[in-house]
């Protein structure tokens, strides 16, 4: 931890070592769309162990919030990641972000290798969770959830591959409002009293193209040697302010245009508090006021970045005004492209088949890498995977991994993770077939001529750098650059979401049910019934019997031998 | 039900449809055509609602209002067309970019079978630019599209400055919860077909183009523009698509209600609305408002560029300016508005536009007529065949024949005729295309010539088929071979026709009504000069010829005999060529199904 709590700033001093600690972080980057990239962190570090179970249970909570501790404890979770993201990241026209999530919810969890239930405690979990963040999470069940081999590997400490107790599930449905930013912001320690969480005014924050927030819980070390271990939960929000329909044409941006509000004081629970400016291609872009003498170099996603750091811990941040805002002004205009990008389509018309395609873009111009592609398909889309094609430079690509787990109908999602190398300045594109299922009535959702989603694809990969990432794990990182570890200089990790899928399915027509009742019975009941009755019945020319006295006649010609009367 | 196990009462039954078989057919095809007329009668029909609730309840404030700087991005984009000489497309991606759109391009090129006479191409090399505004916070799994087509010479130039200035005013508003894709395709239906078939990933016409770019999820409804004034007096809304498919009758009616709301006048089929139903005049105008919609739906092109659409179960309509003579006339803003108003509701959608009627009939846009009510019309044409397949001795005696006799003569008889006709239908479908060079080879004609006259050659030469036929079979034809000829025949028809109605209905009618009588009393005992005659003037193509005929009449542009046989001509070239471009089925199913069909009848007349 980089600097004391200023003494003015703290109601009560804290006592000596603490265990627990908080960081909060904001950082802006202006965008080359235009756009504004706004991203929020907050970091709780607690050196406690949730899952020892000859300890006593942990009872006694300071920053990090009992609600999620319980649950950690309760089902022996080792890693969970949760997002909620109202929009879509658009790579190619604003980079990659801090912290990539899918369009919807998404959520992924190890489990402790202790626990014997996976299935039943993932269960539960979900709808703990559902109910702590008001959120849809109880629509998570077998029928979308999956467990990567590869694609998702913990990202804390700890090198446990045994997927068994991984579960992964996307719902690109849910719609994320203010009633998952509410609880969301109570786990803070602050709440949105103090820091930088004032800003987070949810008329502004939705107000945007792009919403995204996320918990992160996992264990990490507490130093460079690992010594000893702590917990850490990481809160982000991210949002992408436009500046065409905000900004009514103008660039120009400050913290109030943004959010409403100034930042007046730092969170006192707060070890650190800070707020980073891109300020990289300062001065062709943009000018920024107040100006502020503090840079930060950091080495993020593979480009080597500069920031204005404002500490908040400090007084003179806050100026004579006693309120901190930020101003931009845009200057120019420029484009850039990122290294790793992917889009995905359904082609084909009609409801009977379809293709899913998945392009995959390489942009590096000399360096092939390899990703890995993971796909999780509903299993009323039955994939034929004798047509699965993968094709780089319009020649087929082998993939040097495959793992595919075939759906189950109505129990289990195909799984289908594939490691593709893509060679350099290339487009890959991997094609795979599919028929649409006929559900039974009851399965159709309320308004089931709208469609039925596919989960965004992801495609994970170690992207070359073109500058050394550093990999000394220090403390003083900011936030932002010290999310994912990096094991090597020449490569960091990218996590790229394509965007789900809408997909219609034959749909009956539900208003219709009384006319076809009526239908099938008038013809079963006129047309089968009397054609079966002609078909099944022997039918005999019946002779009218004679009359009595014509019969006693004939009786009387019999006996004398005479021809009978016809 | 007794009625046909009971022998006594199944033979009353059987005589009485015996003996009064021709009065009864004669008064089905009566109370058919009389129902058909009578589906205009206001009283008859039922008002338009709007079914869909997410459109219906929630007014929308329309507030667009740059309709000068519309006009002014349409007089820059004349002159920059006029500049390239086509499409102008470097200004249009820089225009849609610096409104704040994420800005694609697709080429495209496609080699006509035959030279278009009409709209002067061989060759067709184009490019398509179209921008996505994205919406914010949505995850670019819906979309809506707004196309303009870039038309050669001065028209259309007001509709892509509407839909710049559109895009601009949209790209402001925070509202949109689908992507919204401005397209301005080039070469109308053809570069249609290329974004289409690009933007679905299919190729089913030979097209060539580049893959596209940037997409936006599932298509939920789509509106093209055709505006060429600066002011126009009256709005036209087109919905006859490919293969006679109609987009749901809540787009319709999403259109007419922003008319109503917007004081804004409008057509369809290019005919006002009267209010006087109850006078003669009323119902000869909502008559031939519907006779309309029903020859362009039979016809089964696409009346504008939505057409392409509905194959894609994307719900969609043109809207064409009409600058006429009347006092009334209203800006581009207006239809801004308009725009705007429906664009907002479409967003609004929660689901596909699926609530209302797919299969219907306007005599006006307030009123229509659904298909549980037009159905009937064809139906009682459709008895007919039935009825004639039990005519005297017909049923009962063919299916002695061939319960007795398996042996017999039926089947080679029926089999020969059956085949020729079948051949020469293939004859008329292939050849035309496949021997114009060898035409315009021998004969001083040009390659749409030579397609169309060899389609002509070819149907008449079909009408020589009896003697052929007859010369192939060995011994005289027997009163019996005719009998099985015409029970397959007439199940033929009345199979063809009864799916050709459940798909196009408009279609399906008017080959009704052409080809049942004709061919439901044919016999060969009748006159054979006076029958011919009538046979030959309700073939296929004299129906056609009618169609044409009458289609001028309607839309008030009488014609004279000769330029009536060179709009014929122009129209077989142009059914070629829609089944060609962008896979309409009508000239397939004329000469694979109907023509046969009719073959199969004109052998019965010369059976000997």
């Amino acid at each position: 931890c980089d600097s004391r709590l200023p003494l003015t700033f703290t109601p009560a001093p804290a006592p000596a070592p603490a265990r627990d600690q908080f960081q909060e972080e904001l950082v802006i980057r202006p965008l080359h769309s235009g756009d504004i990239y706004a991203s929020f962190q907050f970091r709780t570090l607690w050196d406690t162990d949730f899952l020892q179970e000859r300890q006593k249970k942990v009872s006694h909570y300071r920053l990090f919030p009992k609600s999620l501790g319980q649950v950690l404890s309760k089902f022996s979770v080792r890693e969970l990641h949760i997002s909620f993201t109202q929009g879509f990241w658009r790579t190619m026209q604003w980079g990659q972000p801090f912290i990539p999530s899918p369009p919807g919810a998404e959520l992924w969890v190890w489990f402790h290798h202790t626990v014997s239930d996976v299935d039943g405690n993932w269960k539960e979990l979900t709808n703990v969770l559902s109910g702590i963040f008001c959120a849809s999470l109880n629509f998570i069940d077998m029928t979308n959830t999956v467990q990567p081999s590869a694609s998702f590997k913990p990202l804390g400490l700890g090198n446990a591959t045994d997927h068994r107790f991984l579960r992964y599930a996307t719902l690109p449905r849910e719609i994320v409002c203010t009633e998952n930013l509410t609880p969301w912001k109570k786990l803070l320690p602050c709440g949105s009293k103090a820091g930088l969480a004032v800003l987070m005014k949810s008329e502004k924050l939705f107000h945007s193209s792009f919403h995204s927030q996320a918990v992160h819980i996992r264990p990490i070390c507490q130093d460079e040697q690992c010594t000893s271990k702590a917990w850490e939960l990481r809160q982000t929000l991210n949002v992408v302010f436009d500046h065409y329909t905000s900004g009514q044409g103008k660039k120009e941006w400050s913290l109030f245009k943004m959010f409403s509000r100034t930042l007046t004081e730092a969170c006192p629970l707060a070890s650190s508090s800070k707020v980073y400016v891109d300020i990289t291609d300062n001065p062709e872009l943009f000018e920024l006021s107040p100006a502020t003498h503090l840079l930060s170099r950091a080495v993020v996603l593979g480009d080597r970045r500069t920031y204005s750091v404002y500490d908040l811990t400090r007084a003179e941040t806050f100026g004579q005004l006693r309120s901190f805002n930020l101003l931009l002004r845009w200057k120019g205009d420029n484009m850039l492209r990122p290294l790793l990008h992917a889009e995905r389509y359904v082609a084909g018309f009609g409801l009977q088949t379809g293709e899913i395609h998945t392009v995959i873009y390489n942009n590096h111009p000399y360096r092939a890498f390899p990703v890995l592609l993971m796909d999780s398909v509903p299993w009323y889309l039955q994939l034929y995977v004798h047509t699965l094609t993968v094709t780089s430079k319009s020649r087929d690509n082998k993939p040097s991994y495959i793992h595919y787990q075939p759906a189950k109908d109505r129990h289990r999602p195909h799984l289908l993770e594939m490691l593709i190398q893509l060679p350099p300045h290339s487009m890959t594109e991997v094609t795979v077939q599919f028929e649409r299922a006929l559900l039974k009535w009851t399965e159709y959702t309320p308004d089931p001529n709208h469609g039925f989603y596919v989960g965004s694809s992801v495609v994970s990969a170690l992207v070359p750098s073109m500058v050394a990432m550093s990999t000394n794990f220090t403390q003083d990182q900011p936030l932002f650059s010290s999310f994912v570890p990096v094991k090597e200089e020449s490569s960091y990790f990218v996590r790229v979401y394509t965007e789900p899928l809408l997909v219609n399915l034959p749909t009956p027509d539900f208003s219709m049910p009384y006319n076809v009742i009526c239908l099938t019975c008038t013809v079963v009941a006129v047309g089968y019934g009397s054609f079966y009755n002609l078909l099944t019945r022997t039918f005999q020319v019946d002779e009218p019997s004679p009359p009595l006295a014509k019969r006693l006649a004939n009786f009387i010609r019999r006996i004398r031998g005479v021809p009978l009367l016809a | 039900m007794g009625l046909l196990s009971d022998p006594n009462r199944r033979k009353a039954l059987t005589n009485l449809l015996t003996r009064l078989n021709a009065p009864i057919c004669m008064v089905c095809y009566l109370a058919a055509i009389v129902w058909f007329m009578g589906l205009a009668f206001e009283p008859f029909t039922l008002r338009t609602y709007m079914s869909e609730n997410a459109m219906g309840s929630t007014m929308v404030e329309e507030r667009f209002s740059s309709g000068e700087r519309a006009l002014s991005l349409a007089k820059e984009f004349d002159a920059h067309k006029t500049k390239a000489g086509g499409m102008p497309v470097e200004w249009l991606v820089k225009a849609m970019q610096a409104r704040g759109l994420e800005v694609f391009t697709q080429s495209f090129s496609r080699k006509l079978p035959f030279p278009d006479e009409n709209k002067e191409r061989y060759m067709v090399r184009g490019t398509n630019v179209y921008g996505i505004l994205r919406a914010p916070r949505a995850p670019r799994t819906e979309a809506l599209v707004i196309t303009a087509p870039c038309s050669p010479g001065n028209s259309n130039n007001q509709a892509v400055g509407l839909l710049l200035a559109l895009a601009q005013y949209f790209r402001n508003q925070i509202f949109w919860a689908k992507d919204i894709i401005f397209l301005v395709n080039e070469h109308d239906l053809i570069g249609m077909q290329a974004w289409l078939e690009g933007y679905h990933h299919t190729n089913i016409t030979g097209m060539e183009y580049s893959p596209l770019q940037g997409r936006a999820g599932s298509i939920q409804a789509a509106l093209s523009l055709e505006l060429s004034s600066d002011v126009i007096t009256s709005l036209d809304l087109i919905l006859e698509g490919l293969n006679g498919q109609l987009p749901n009758l809540d787009l319709a009616n999403l259109f007419y209600a922003f008319c109503q709301k917007l004081g804004v006048l409008c057509t369809i089929q290019g005919k006002l609305q009267r209010n006087d139903w109850d006078t003669a005049e009323g119902y000869t105008h909502a008559a031939q408002t519907m006779m309309l919609m029903v020859l362009k739906q039979a016809c089964g092109r696409s009346w504008g560029d939505h057409g392409l659409f509905l194959r894609y179960h994307i719900e969609a309509a043109s809207i064409r300016g009409i600058n006429g003579f009347r006092h009334y006339k209203m800006d581009v803003a207006t239809i801004g508005r308009l725009l705007e108003g429906m664009v907002r509701k479409l967003n609004n959608l929660l689901e596909r536009l699926h609530q209302s009627y797919f299969f219907y009939l306007l005599p006006s846009l307030s009123r229509f007529v659904s298909i549980g009510y037009y159905m009937p019309a064809f139906g009682l044409l459709a008895v007919i065949l039935l009825l004639r397949v039990s005519f005297p001795g017909l049923m009962l005696h063919v299916c002695f024949s061939v319960s007795l006799q398996p042996s017999g003569p039926g089947v080679l008889t029926v089999l020969t005729p059956v085949v020729i006709s079948h051949l020469t239908g293939v004859a008329l479908y292939l050849l035309p295309v496949h021997l114009q060079e060898m035409a315009v080879e021998h004969f001083p004609v040009s390659e749409t010539e030579a397609v169309v006259l060899t389609a002509v050659a070819i149907y008449t030469a079909g009408l020589a088929l009896p003697h052929n036929t007859q010369r192939l079979l060995s011994g005289e034809g027997t009163e019996q071979g005719w009998k099985v000829l015409k029970l397959t025949a007439l199940l033929y028809l009345a199979v063809l026709l009864g799916c050709t109605a459940l798909i196009n209905f408009s279609l399906g009618f008017v080959l009704a009504v052409t080809l049942v009588p004709i061919t439901a009393s044919m016999t060969p005992h009748m006159p054979k000069a006076l029958s011919a005659l009538a046979m030959v003037l309700l073939s296929p193509a004299f129906t056609i010829l009618y169609c044409v005929f009458i289609y001028q009449e309607l839309i008030e542009a009488p014609v004279s005999v000769s330029e009536g046989w060179m709009l014929f001509l122009s129209v077989i070239s142009q059914g070629i060529l829609d089944h060609a471009l962008y896979g309409s089925l009508v000239y397939p199913l004329l000469a694979l199904f109907v023509y046969p069909c009719w073959l199969m009848f004109w052998n019965i007349l010369f059976w000997s």
